[in-house]
């Protein structure tokens, strides 16, 4: 049984759908074998960023309705034998998705994959609550700015409360994904520090990633960041995060923190 | 650029956390409601439906608490022909 993760945020625009891609194939070129879900019918976008928007055939809401099986939806990445995609509807109303044919799809993946990311559509609304529904796992995702911190806190109590998890009883495991820091303007007291983040939403650090050009670069070629060049800082984050994910106790590097001028000409390459 | 301010500027992070701590707090002790006041919303649109056809959206439930007094608005906008009676 695969395990199914939730990338979630409840502000737009903080990076669900760059970290679902940058996660997804860092499991991947770990040879687990990995389906990344986009949950956002009417806006999909994780097919771009993944650089497979012109081989989207059928799709979610496709397979919700019968009208395709879930094999021909599936899209394989070209670099990677162990990852899949599949695409959200770009047109379709989101009231297509059902509660019940979530249900399906997730069992199904869950059956044939290791790990089923689901790509969650920002927000409180159905969407975004059918796509945390099913999860063993959630990843919030929250940029150090005073609107996505707040809305990260709304997504952690709408977890607590409205997923199967909750319902049952059970413990949602959360983790944070801090998302575009800027160690030098933490420093400087004009960003928000790790360490506020998490005293004020108390849940564990998943992973910090940089704020860093390298990201843009990689969406722009329709690559996950993970791939694209996977010595990168965001990169080297992101694979980092996946180990965690994974379970494995990694202790937290701060970006930028301790790292001379010269060492940040030279690290890259010593690293 | 003026350079005495790039100087004397104070920092903007603290604020942020502190802004976000109380409104936080505000929030969180108010979770239960909003809850509630999702109910009373589907309940109230249930009821007023078997009437009269309204729109999903055109309602609007708040409830404002106070130290004495709390209120609840309903705020219902019914369309110019709604006349379907159940």
């Amino acid at each position: 049984m695969g395990k199914v993760v939730v990338v979630t945020s409840g502000k737009g625009g903080v990076g669900k759908t760059t970290s679902s891609a940058a996660l997804g194939a860092a499991l991947a070129q770990n040879g687990e074998k990995v389906v990344v879900v986009d949950f956002d019918v009417g806006l999909r976008n994780l097919d771009l960023v993944m650089g497979a928007e012109r081989r989207v055939v059928y799709d979610l809401v496709n397979v919700i309705q019968g009208e395709a099986k879930l094999s021909q939806a599936l899209i394989r990445d070209k670099r990677l034998e162990t990852l899949y995609l599949l695409p959200a509807s770009q047109t379709r109303d989101k009231d297509n998705l059902t509660p019940e044919g979530v249900e399906k799809v997730i069992a199904a993946l869950q059956n044939a994959f290791d790990w089923v990311i689901c790509d969650s559509p920002a927000g409180i609304e159905r969407g975004a609550t059918l796509a945390m529904r099913h999860a063993d796992i959630a990843i919030v995702v929250t940029n150090p700015e005073v609107s996505s911190v707040r809305d990260s806190d709304r997504i952690i109590g709408l977890l607590d409360s409205k997923t199967l998890k909750a319902e049952n009883g059970e413990r949602m495991e959360k983790h944070l994904l801090l998302t575009r820091y800027d160690p030098v303007r933490a420093e400087r007291g004009d960003m928000l520090k790790v360490d506020d983040v998490l005293e004020i939403l108390s849940i564990p650090l998943m992973g910090i990633i940089p704020e860093s050009a390298d990201v843009l670069r990689a969406s722009n070629v329709g690559s996950p960041v993970t791939l694209a060049d996977n010595r990168s800082a965001p990169a080297l984050a992101y694979f980092e995060a996946a180990r965690r994910l994974k379970g494995e106790a990694l202790p937290i590097t701060i970006p930028g923190e301790k790292r001379s001028f010269l060492g940040k000409i030279f690290g890259r390459k010593a690293a | 650029m003026n350079l005495f301010r790039l100087f004397s500027r104070t920092q903007s992070a603290p604020a942020a956390r502190e802004r976000l701590q109380v409104l936080l707090a505000h929030e969180r002790a108010s979770a239960g409601d909003s809850d509630l006041v999702t109910k009373l919303r589907d309940e109230i649109l249930q009821a007023i439906s078997k009437h009269m056809q309204i729109d999903d959206d055109k309602v609007r439930v708040t409830m404002e608490r106070g130290p004495q007094v709390s209120t609840l608005a309903v705020d219902i906008e019914i369309p110019f022909d709604a006349k379907k009676a159940a």
